[in-house]
Order: C-alpha cells, then sequence, then structure tokens
C-alpha cells in the first residue's frame, strides 16, 4: 500500500485516504474537434512499465487533486505537485532524468 | 511412555497444572505448555490422520513450521479449526479435537487410501474423476470434500471481538529471538523509534535452548537484561504473541497479536492486527530445520531433530525412551547430547556426512558414549502408529539393510534454512548459499520503498549466519543499518561478542539413501501436510510440470497451511535433480503473506455486527423506526420503503401510501436527497458545463430542473437547481448522488477550470428535507401559517424562504408525483420537531408519510425518470426523450461532444417507452423483450428490457417503463417478455405518462 | 425555536478504556475563500478573534475556533446561537471578496473521546500517527475513522475531538465505543 504526500496539506498519508484518478494532463477536447481527437482524449491512456504521470485526491484529507510521478514497476513516487498545471515541473522530470536515464512518457521529458 | 524430566522444562511453572482436553479424553499440562508438549508428555503423539492418503501422523515441529499437528480449538462460537498444536499455549480447560478422520482418530476407514497409494499418485484426481462430467458435481466431489482436506468450517457465529491499530515507526524489527533483540537495541540507541514483534510468547528465541555466551555472559542472562533495557526505553515497544505476518509496499507491515488465545479469560478483543508503517524493517525471522527424505519418515515418533531437543530443554518432555538420531550435519548432535544428559537412550547416530576429522560436536557425542555410524543413513523406518525400529544402510547405497536398531523416536536433521518468507514478500530476492545448501537473502537486492532505497534488511540466522558470534555481529550491523537508514546517526559501537563453536559442514543430503529404490522413494515424503512424496514431485517432472509453480500447483507441495516451511527446498532439491539442473535454476515458489494463517476476524477488525459498514441516519429516522418502517438500502443511506401498519402485508402499506397521497396528503423524507451549494461570480457558466440545459438564465427565487452527464454523453445525475441570488445556485441531486457529484464539481473546478472563479460547499446534512404531497398539502402549510404559500404567490417551480409556524424554512413548489407538492427545508436538529408539527397540522387531513416504494410508483404512474432504474451509466437523454433539457444554444456542456458520436444518434439505440400487459398483470422488473432469432451464441437476440415496474393502486393495472429498440416509433406494437417463473409476459408499448397526462393535478 | 437536538441527543459512555460523549450543539461556519486574501483575515479576525491557522492546525481561544481544512477552506467554530449573526458580518464584510460561507452547524457532530488511553482508540480507527511525539494540542488532521470521513484533534492531553458528518454520528459513536471496550489498551503512547 503506497505512501503519498499531498501537496496541498503536506500530510503523509497512506493510499486508503486517497482516491486514485488516472492518467494525468489530459488535453479536453470539446464541442467541433476531431473523431480522432475526441476519441484519444476520452479512452486512450498511456500504459507505461516505469515512469507516469497520474492524478490523486485527497480525498479523506484536504479534498484536493494533485499529480504524482510514479515508476509503475518499482512503486517508487518521485514527487506529487500542483494539479493546476499542464506539465510536469521541470524539476521534477529532471530528477526523474537522474534516477532513470532515457525515460520517456508522451512527449517527456 | 513419555515423562517429564525434573531438570528441565525451562517454560514450564511446575507448581500450576492446568486440565485440558483432547478428543473428549482428560489430560493435566503445566502452565507454560504448549498443546503439542503436554499431548507429548502424556504420550498423545499420534495426532492427526494426512490429508489425503488418511496416514497416521504425529508432532513434526515444536514451533510454526508445524505440518500435522492441527487440531479443532473450542466449541460454538469459540470454535476455530486447523490450529498449530506446537503453538497453542496451554490454559485450563482447553477443547481440542484432532481432524480429517472418520470415525476417529485410532481407527480410521480412509487409511485404506493409503494402500491404494500406489495408484494415487500426483494428479490422481485430475486424471481420474474428469470423466463423466456430471458425476464430478454429484458423485465424486462431495465424496472426495468429505474425505479429504483440514478441518471443517465453524458453523457458528464467531462470540469474538477483533481490532486493527494503526502504528507508525523508524524500525521495525520482527522476530524476538537473539538476534532481533540485538538489531531492536542496536536501532533504539539511535532515538528511532522501534517495534519489535515476536510470534511466541517468549523472547529470546532458540538461543536460549542451545545456550552460548554473549561478551562471557550467559544467553539467559543476556536476553534478560537487553528486555529490562528495551522496556526501559521509551522509543521501544515490544510485543509478544505478535506474528510479523507480512511486509508490503513503502514500508507497511502487518503484526498479528494473539490477546486471549493464551487464556480462558475472553475478556476485550481476541486478536489485534497491527497495521505498521515503518521506515526501515529488520527481518530477524530466524530459521527452520528441514527434515530429511527416507522411507517411513512420516511414521508418528520421527521429529525434527530440533524439535527433540526443545522438547527436552523448554518443556522437559522426553519425546521417547530409544531415540536415534540422523543427520547431515552437526547441529543434531546437539539433541543426542541434550538426550544423553537427561538420562533417555541415544540408541545412535546416524551421520551422512563421512569427516575426516572429527568436530567438537562429533567429538562431544562420542565421549559420552554415544555410538556414531558415519555415511550411514535410514533405509527405512519400521512402525504404524508409532516407530518400533529403523533399518540401517549406508547412504551411498540403494539401501541394503545393514542393521535394525530398535526404538520409538527418529530425530533427524537434514540442515537449516533461514525464514526468509518476510524479506521476500515485497521483492527481496534470494541467493543460493553453497555451504549450507540454503536460499539466503540477497542483501544487494533488497525491496524498495517510496523513494527507491531499500526499506528491508535481514538479520541474524534470517540472515544465514548461525554461530552466536557471526549472528549478533550481524543483527547489530542491521540493527544500525535500519536506524540510520530510517535517518538517524548511530555512534559506532562494537557489536557484542557471541561465542564460537566450530562445527563441521554439512553436506547436503536430499534423499536417503542416495540411490532409493522406488518402494522407498514411494514412501518418502515431502509435505506432510499435503501427502507429497518424492515420486510425486518425480512425477511431476516426467509429465513436463518443469517449473517449479507448476510442479508446485500439480504435486500440491508446499500448499496448505503451513505453506512448504518445511518441505519447500527438500521438494526443490528433488525436483532439480529430476530435471538435472541446479537448485538455484529452479528457484523457490513465491512467498507470499502471512507467514503464518491469521484470522478472517483480524483482518475485518472492528467491521462487523453493526458497524460492519456505515449506515447513514436522517433527522427522523427513529421516528421511522419507531413508526413501522420497513427499511431500503439507498447508498449507505437507510430509507423507508414503506410503514407497515400491524395487520398490513408490505405490499398493502405502499398501496395505501400512494392512494392517500394522491386523495389526501402524503410526507416523505426527502433529507437524502443532496444539497450543494455553488457560488461565485461564476457560477452560473460553470453550471451551465455540469448541466445538459442552461441554469445561468434562471431568476432568483426559481427552481429548473437539470440533467448532467460525463463527458461520454452517458447521464450520472438530474435534479432541480434553484437559484438563490446572482451569485449563489443550490443544486439538488439524487440520494446516492450527493457526494459523487460534489465530488464532479470540485474535480472540473480543481483540475481544468481552475481559474474560474466558484466555490462548491456540500451541505446536505445542514438540512432536513420533507416533501408534502397531495390535494390537501397547501392546506396543512396554511394550517401552520405564517407564510403565503396560495397558487399566485408560491407558483410550481418557486421557492421561498420564511417562518412557517415559527420554523424558519424554505419551502420548494416542486413536484415529483405530479400532485400539489412542497418540498420543505429546515436545519437538521429541528427536522423530527417540524415532521412531527406537519403530522399534528395534517391529522384531519388524511397526513400520512410514505416511503420510497410509493415515491416510485408516483413518479413512474407520471413516467419520470429515475437515475439508476431508466439510467445505467449507457443511456444518453436522448433515449429518455428528454432533447428538450439538452441546449442547443450553448456552445459547450459536459457530454456535448459525445452527443455529437454517430453511435449516440443511431435509432437502433433503445429507447424509452411504456409497457402495458395485456392481462394487467406486472410485467417482472428487469425482463428482456426478445426479438426474432438468435446470436452467435444460440441465445435469443433481445430487443429491449423493463427498466421500472409496478402495480399501480390508481390506475389499478401493472405499469412499465422500459428501453426498446426505437421504442417511441412503435407505439401499440405487442413485445414478449419472457419471465424466469417460465411464463412469457406480453406487453404493449405506450406513451410513459400513465397518468394525469395533461399536468393538471400538480398546478392547483 | 429552541429545541434543537443534536444527532444522539448527548449520549455518552464511559464503561471502555476511554470515555465517549456527543458533544453538544455546536455552531459551525464553513469558509471557502482565498486563506491570504487580506479581507478574509480581517473579515475572520472581526468575527472570532482569532488568526487564520496555518496548515493542518488549530487555533482555538474560548468559544471560538479556527480549522485548517485545505488551502482555501476554514471551519469556524462559535457559540451554536451565535451563527446567524456571524454569517451576516463574514457576508456583510466579504460582500466584494469572493468567497462562501454556510451555516453547516447541523450537518456534522462532535465526539469527545477522554481518558489516559484515548489516543488508544483513535489510533485503532484512523491511519495516522496519534502518538504524542507527531500529534500534539494545536494540530488538526483529516483523515477517515474506519470507513468514514472525520478530523481529530486533541484541545487537551488525554482528550481527542472528532467531528464527523451527523449521519454518520451513530456509526461513529458505535466505532469509538467498539474501540474503547473493556480491555483493549494497549499502553503504548
Amino acid at each position: 500500500m503506497l505512501i503519498l504526500t499531498c501537496p496541498y496539506c503536506g500530510q503523509k498519508s497512506e493510499e486508503t485516504e486517497f482516491h486514485s484518478g488516472g492518467e494525468a494532463h489530459l488535453k479536453r477536447f470539446g464541442p467541433g474537434s476531431t473523431d480522432e481527437d475526441f476519441q484519444e482524449y476520452l479512452f486512450v491512456r498511456e500504459n507505461p512499465k516505469g515512469v507516469h504521470f497520474e492524478r490523486w485526491r485527497h480525498i479523506y484529507g484536504c479534498g484536493k487533486w494533485f499529480h504524482a510521478a510514479r515508476c509503475t514497476t518499482t512503486l517508487e513516487i518521485f514527487g506529487t505537485y500542483s494539479a493546476q498545471t499542464v506539465k510536469p515541473p521541470k524539476e521534477l522530470r529532471d530528477k526523474i532524468s537522474a534516477k532513470r536515464p532515457g525515460w520517456s512518457w508522451r512527449t517527456y521529458p | 511412555m513419555s515423562a517429564r524430566l525434573s531438570a528441565y522444562g525451562r517454560l514450564l511453572n511446575k507448581a500450576r497444572s492446568v486440565n485440558f482436553t483432547f478428543n473428549g479424553k482428560k489430560f493435566r499440562g503445566y502452565e507454560g505448555d504448549t498443546l503439542a508438549s503436554a499431548l507429548l508428555a502424556n504420550g498423545q503423539i499420534l495426532v492427526g490422520r494426512s490429508f489425503k492418503y488418511h496416514r497416521p501422523r504425529g508432532i513434526v515441529a515444536a514451533g510454526v513450521e508445524e505440518p500435522n499437528a492441527l487440531v479443532n480449538l473450542g466449541v460454538e462460537g469459540n470454535f476455530e479449526p486447523n490450529q498449530r498444536a506446537t503453538t497453542t499455549e496451554l490454559f485450563e480447560g482447553l477443547l481440542a479435537t484432532s481432524q480429517n478422520h472418520w470415525p476417529s482418530l485410532e481407527f480410521d476407514l480412509g487409511a485404506l487410501n493409503s494402500k491404494l497409494s500406489r495408484f494415487m499418485p500426483a494428479g490422481f484426481y485430475y486424471k481420474m474423476f474428469i470423466h463423466p462430467r456430471p458425476l464430478w458435481k454429484y458423485v465424486y466431489e462431495p465424496f472426495i470434500r468429505h474425505a479429504a482436506g483440514l478441518g471443517k468450517a465453524p458453523k457458528n457465529r464467531d462470540a469474538d471481538t477483533y481490532e486493527h491499530f494503526y502504528a507508525f515507526c523508524d524500525v521495525l524489527v520482527i522476530g524476538g529471538g537473539i538476534a532481533g533483540l540485538h538489531s531492536a537495541k542496536a536501532a533504539a540507541k539511535s532515538g528511532a523509534r522501534v517495534i519489535v514483534l515476536e510470534q511466541s510468547a517468549h523472547w529470546g528465541g532458540r538461543a536460549l535452548v542451545d545456550g552460548g555466551e554473549v561478551d562471557g555472559s550467559p544467553v539467559d542472562n543476556v536476553v534478560d537484561k537487553l528486555l529490562t533495557e528495551l522496556s526501559s526505553l521509551e522509543n521501544v515497544t515490544l510485543r509478544n504473541r505478535a506474528t510479523g505476518a507480512g511486509i508490503y509496499d513503502h514500508g507497511y507491515a502487518l503484526g498479528y497479536e494473539r490477546l486471549t488465545d493464551h487464556t480462558s479469560d475472553n475478556a476485550g478483543p481476541r486478536h489485534r492486527l497491527w497495521r505498521i508503517r515503518a521506515s526501515h524493517v529488520v527481518t530477524a525471522t530466524g530459521a527452520i530445520e528441514r527434515p530429511l527424505s527416507f522411507s517411513g519418515n512420516d511414521v508418528p515418533g520421527v521429529m525434527l531433530a530440533s524439535a527433540v531437543r526443545d522438547y527436552v530443554v523448554n518443556y522437559g518432555v522426553g519425546v521417547g525412551d530409544r531415540t536415534v538420531i540422523v543427520t547431515n550435519n552437526d547441529d543434531a548432535y546437539r539433541t543426542a547430547i541434550i538426550l544423553k544428559k537427561s538420562g533417555l537412550v541415544v540408541q545412535a547416530i546416524l551421520d551422512a556426512r563421512m569427516l575426516a576429522v572429527d568436530s567438537p560436536l562429533v567429538a562431544e557425542a562420542k565421549s559420552v558414549g554415544i555410538r556414531v555410524l558415519m555415511g550411514h543413513a535410514i533405509s527405512k523406518v519400521l512402525g504404524g502408529k508409532r516407530v518400533t525400529a529403523i533399518e540401517v544402510c549406508s547412504q551411498a547405497g540403494r539401501g541394503t539393510v545393514l542393521e535394525k536398531i530398535e526404538c520409538d523416536t527418529v530425530a533427524m536433521s537434514g540442515g537449516w534454512s533461514p525464514v526468509v518468507h518476510l524479506w521476500s514478500h515485497c521483492g527481496g530476492k534470494l541467493i543460493w548459499d553453497e555451504n549450507f545448501s540454503m536460499f539466503r537473502p540477497d542483501v544487494d537486492k533488497a525491496p524498495k520503498g517510496v523513494d527507491g532505497t531499500a526499506f528491508v534488511s535481514p538479520a541474524g540466522s534470517a540472515n544465514g549466519h548461525f554461530g552466536l558470534m557471526e549472528l549478533i555481529g550481524d543483527a547489530h550491523a542491521m540493527g544500525q543499518g535500519a536506524a540510520e537508514a530510517a535517518g538517524f546517526v548511530c555512534k559506532r559501537a562494537s557489536a557484542p561478542e557471541g561465542s564460537y563453536i566450530e562445527e563441521a559442514p554439512m553436506v547436503p543430503v536430499w534423499l536417503m539413501p542416495q540411490g532409493a529404490n522406488f518402494a522407498l522413494r514411494s514412501k518418502s515424503w515431502l509435505d506432510y501436510q499435503n501427502d507429497v512424496k518424492v515420486t510425486d514431485v518425480q512425477l511431476a517432472a516426467q509429465e513436463g510440470f518443469e517449473s517449479v509453480e507448476h510442479a508446485k500447483r500439480y504435486t500440491t507441495l508446499g500448499m496448505a497451511t503451513d505453506q512448504g516451511k518445511l518441505s519447500n527446498i527438500n521438494g526443490l532439491a528433488i525436483l532439480s535433480d529430476a530435471l538435472n539442473q541446479p537448485i538455484p535454476q529452479t528457484g523457490t515458489t513465491t512467498f507470499r503473506p502471512p507467514y503464518t494463517p491469521i484470522s478472517l476476524g483480524a483482518i475485518a477488525g472492528e467491521a462487523r455486527g453493526e458497524v460492519f459498514q456505515p449506515v447513514r441516519r436522517t433527522p427522523m429516522h427513529d421516528w421511522h423506526d419507531a413508526n413501522g418502517a420497513s427499511w431500503e438500502p439507498v447508498g449507505q443511506w437507510r430509507r423507508p420503503y414503506a410503514y407497515v401498519q400491524p395487520s398490513e402485508s408490505i405490499q398493502d402499506a405502499v398501496m395505501r401510501e400512494v392512494k392517500n397521497t394522491r386523495e389526501n396528503v402524503g410526507l416523505l423524507d426527502a433529507s437524502t436527497l443532496g444539497k450543494i451549494l455553488v457560488k461565485g461570480p461564476d457560477a452560473g457558466k460553470f453550471l451551465d458545463m455540469l448541466y445538459t440545459n442552461v441554469m445561468s438564465t434562471l431568476k432568483s427565487g426559481k427552481c429548473r430542473y437539470g440533467l448532467m452527464c460525463n463527458e461520454n454523453g452517458f447521464l450520472i445525475d438530474d435534479g432541480v437547481v434553484a437559484r438563490i441570488n446572482e451569485e449563489t445556485f443550490l443544486c439538488h441531486t439524487t440520494t446516492g448522488g450527493a457526494e459523487s457529484i460534489y465530488g464532479h464539481m470540485e474535480e472540473w473546478l480543481q483540475t481544468e477550470w481552475w481559474d474560474w472563479n466558484v466555490y462548491v460547499a456540500n451541505v446536505t446534512e445542514q438540512f432536513a428535507q420533507i416533501a408534502l404531497v397531495g390535494p390537501n398539502a397547501r392546506q396543512v402549510l396554511e394550517r401552520l401559517s405564517g407564510m403565503d404559500v396560495s397558487k399566485d404567490a408560491l407558483k410550481f417551480m418557486e421557492w421561498t424562504d420564511g417562518l412557517l409556524g415559527g420554523f424558519d424554512v424554505r419551502i420548494f413548489r416542486i413536484s415529483f408525483s405530479g400532485e400539489l407538492s412542497f418540498e420543505i427545508v429546515i436545519r437538521s436538529s429541528e427536522g423530527q420537531t417540524f415532521w412531527n408539527a406537519l403530522i399534528k397540522a395534517g391529522k384531519d387531513l388524511g397526513i400520512m408519510p410514505y416511503g420510497t416504494e410509493a415515491l416510485h410508483i408516483l413518479r413512474a404512474e407520471k413516467g419520470f425518470i429515475m437515475i439508476g432504474d431508466e439510467t445505467d451509466g449507457t443511456v444518453i437523454p436522448q433515449d429518455l426523450g428528454l432533447h428538450w433539457a439538452l441546449s442547443k444554444k450553448k456552445e459547450d456542456y459536459i457530454g456535448k461532444r459525445a452527443h455529437a458520436r454517430s453511435h449516440m444518434s443511431n435509432p437502433e439505440r433503445w429507447q424509452l417507452v411504456g409497457l402495458e400487459t395485456l392481462d394487467g398483470s406486472v410485467l417482472p422488473d428487469g425482463a428482456y423483450a426478445v426479438a426474432e432469432g438468435v446470436n452467435a451464441n444460440g441465445q435469443n437476440n433481445v430487443q429491449g428490457r423493463v427498466t421500472s415496474s409496478y402495480h399501480s393502486p390508481n390506475l389499478n393495472k401493472g405499469i412499465a417503463m422500459g428501453l426498446v429498440i426505437d421504442g417511441p416509433n412503435r407505439m401499440g406494437q405487442i413485445i414478449d417478455f419472457p419471465g424466469t417463473d417460465g411464463k412469457t409476459y406480453q406487453a404493449k408499448i405506450v406513451n410513459s405518462v400513465f397518468y394525469d397526462p395533461e399536468g393538471e393535478k400538480q398546478n392547483v | 425555536m429552541s429545541d434543537e437536538v443534536s444527532a444522539l441527543g448527548g449520549v455518552t459512555r464511559s464503561e471502555g478504556i476511554a470515555k465517549v460523549t456527543e458533544m453538544p450543539l455546536q455552531g459551525m461556519v464553513t469558509v471557502r475563500g482565498d486563506l491570504s486574501d487580506k479581507v478574509l483575515k480581517k473579515a475572520i479576525l472581526a468575527v472570532t478573534k482569532l488568526e487564520v491557522p496555518v496548515l493542518a492546525e488549530i487555533n482555538q481561544v474560548g468559544e471560538y475556533a479556527l480549522c485548517w481544512m485545505s488551502p482555501d477552506e476554514l471551519l469556524l467554530f462559535c457559540p451554536y446561537a451565535s451563527v446567524e449573526i456571524i454569517l451576516a458580518k463574514l457576508n456583510k464584510s466579504l460582500l466584494k471578496t469572493h468567497s462562501l460561507v454556510a451555516d453547516i452547524s447541523d450537518a456534522r457532530t462532535i465526539f469527545c473521546v477522554s481518558g489516559s488511553m484515548a489516543r488508544d482508540v483513535i489510533a485503532k480507527l484512523a491511519p495516522v500517527d496519534i502518538s504524542p511525539k507527531a500529534f500534539q494540542n494545536g494540530m488538526f488532521r483529516r483523515s477517515r475513522l474506519a470507513q468514514v470521513s472525520a478530523a481529530f484533534w486533541m484541545p487537551a492531553d488525554e482528550v481527542v475531538h472528532v467531528i464527523c458528518f451527523r449521519s454518520h454520528a451513530q456509526y461513529v459513536f458505535t466505532l469509538l465505543k467498539v474501540a474503547a471496550q473493556k480491555g483493549s489498551g494497549l499502553n503504548v503512547f
């Protein structure tokens, strides 16, 4: 069972306080978008072996959504950060590069 | 036969005897005994019958690894099967029975299987009983289930209570032996918070049996001193009778503490599950002795050499009068020497090794006069329910009998295996140690924690260090390392020094004798609990089950309650030999938690009975309960389904409530409906995105019904929105939707439109909400007086605040029944008082409460949809004929893009219609309408299903709603609904509004 | 009206390892807004005489307290009878500041768990380090109690206050009662 640190309230808590919310940094496509874009937005998800970016909500705590960078094989948590951002912060990406040289996720690092 | 040895029994309080019962027979033991030691002291070595062949089985071990001595404990609400006698502490009045025999332990008919064992090898059941298929279900399986297996499942409700405990520490030490205690001390000195778990009742582990010195003091003094020291430290928690059951991700570990199992006093919880989060874990879990594989190694009286020693030293029990020791290592000599010292006869030591020079232990055994036969082995054990003799052969040969030695006990030792289970639970890797022929932790490949660094360290014999000197040095270093890994600084203190005894190397012996023929091998047991023999594993390999995981499942080697604690390595070695490959190449099966079985009660913790799951209660809950409520769970809430009066059936009550509401006035506890405040300059814009229709144009004081979809376009909720003022809206959700819709709003605000100025607050429970429904509703409110609720003052779909009969209320004029209807909102703390006031005011107007079933019938008569009935997560508003609620003006709303997908406008979609049976009966809820033809699986094609179905007392016939392919264009057609009762219901497709289609009744 | 009732009518139980009591109705106001906003801070100070607490803390003096719920949410405690006045004052002073204030006094229930083993009781139900080293007076922790949301703080030594939803009151009371059953103390804190 994971431990996550909520970047909003600073609590380091066990997984049962959180609710997982799937892949992070999806771009919403609404009316007027092409079928391909909309389909990607609704259904197509990364399924990496290794570095992954996810959404979590501190549902039994402060109620805030946040992002986490996590390794799906070792479960190492590289960091958590604000939900109010469209891409992983550079500092975190650099940290991951140091730990997992050659990693890639979507268009990152 | 067995007797207490007066000079021994370090764990006993011989001043206090304890009475217990085994298979109905009364016995006496001492305080400090285990059930096993007390049985042995009473000469009862036969404790069960084996799983498959029903062979007589005796106690083999003295600890958690015991495969045979599984007993039923207790009766009725305290009954529990499969308990190990070797770890069951004796208490006054303990009741135990043996299991897996019929009719009795001494005479078991199933033992015939043993005679047939030649014909029942691994995979026998798979191969034999596969055909004909029906026989499996009705003949084979019931018979096999009766004959095989372990204890029976309890029949009574568990009388005990259980609990969890969340604990946090820097260093968790699993194992309170000499290694664990030294690790704990080394870690605690740094100031780290340390928890130590010891599975048994006693601290110090095996060191206290085998003796030795640390820094010149005898180990028992050392353990006492360590305990005193650790107990006095505020940063150390010591728990005995607490097993480290499992290690999981990110330093999570489970401790299984038994609080009352060792006593007849059952006050308080029985078990406590420690849910521990540790920065670092030290597994000082010790080692387990391995049996040897020789013919008849399962005859009662054949035991682990260490166990024979434990019973002497710890419990003063000599298992037999004449013992033969058989070994491949020096350690078993300790048993021989102890037995000899205690005055019992050691007939011989058969040592499979050929040593050039006698090691100190071998020399000591010889010097006390024990006959030592080097290079010898057991060819065969003689005896049925107890060993009577052994036949000696040379280890190198095929088993030619050289000599017969009379004996009643065989103490065997095949070397030791570190307990690597906990190390392995979370991914710790193992390496093969050639010197000791064992797997031990590969400390370079430890489990990794939240930050990617190692969080488990093995220590002591669990790390493959056996001599006191090595073991304590390792434990000390690992304890310090653990504290440092947890961020503490350790002063460099040198490790205490344990005494050293030189031992000759062991030699691996996987089969005895080396060239044993089939007859011998087929009686050489690997896994006692599952009745797996050497020949079974060889057969599995021969039949192609080469992977160790496959061989395990084919043969059942290493399954059941002991999970191969004794059999694992021996089995792997036989498999490797059969496959002609080295043991490390075969590898081990996966070690999974828990280390030893833990009770289901401990896993459930407090969650049973009244608090099995949360039940949410409205402010009027107790009133409903006192007034005949038949409860219906709605999410976590309990809502009255109907209020049943004496001499009335539930169905009668529902019919009465529906009629009364339409004819007089009914009141409904609607407090469970979600109430969410949405406020801010962008609140209107936000709600326009959430609802499919426009909310921003709503005027203050007005209400509007709205639909919510998800991004897939599917309906997720509906409800009435009221505008409170320019910046504030109050959104009503369904009962089940309050939390999820609140979460949905927060999600969009936090993760997509975080620059919009909107705050939301879930105020559901602040208010009680009461629907007052029926022609007399207005009159009831007028009698309470204080507010003008006339037709023109409070129009349909309006709300108003005011003082009604002295109560501070908000009244909505909305209707979910087609009747004149008000929903009155009041603070929860006044909910019950106000409910009472309404009932009092409406007494002579026929006021009666109604429940959720009446609510359903009232809405169904009007064709109103219900989220969760007409919707199932795949239904879009268009399917329900709710096109009017989909804004064409708005550029965007959640679900709008999805509604433009091609499949969403397919005329073949199932769409909402009314359904009426031709004979007026009630359609079965959920029934499917069949269409012509069959699908690829030969099943009838379907063309629709019933989503809601009731008997309408107002129309006096069955009414239903359903989703039917192209339904709205098929009015008048008749379709067939086969029921599960074998009857086919014919129903006509009709308009879904059955009652008052013009809507005159609510506009009065 | 004067006959407002709390969820369980002030039930109490003391035969176990800690005493569990339902507290009387408590005035509670939820405040959502930018907690660093000067106008908001001033408005809060004016009605409670208290500073806005920092991360996961509670500021309590007399009948008033402020609990940090999230970066944009406070829970304000005040006398039950003062809620309306406080709401009116806050609404007035926050007229031009984007915020939301609402009375939630009847939406929550508070229990008091007291005694030398009060911490034990909480540690059986919440996945939180409640050892004296990690959790002290002044801290406010939102978490769960078994299967429902709850928050707790320690107004004094050996006293834990637990707040939960009103509809869960019976469940939480029973949980606390079970966790405080006789003979279940651990003595580890």
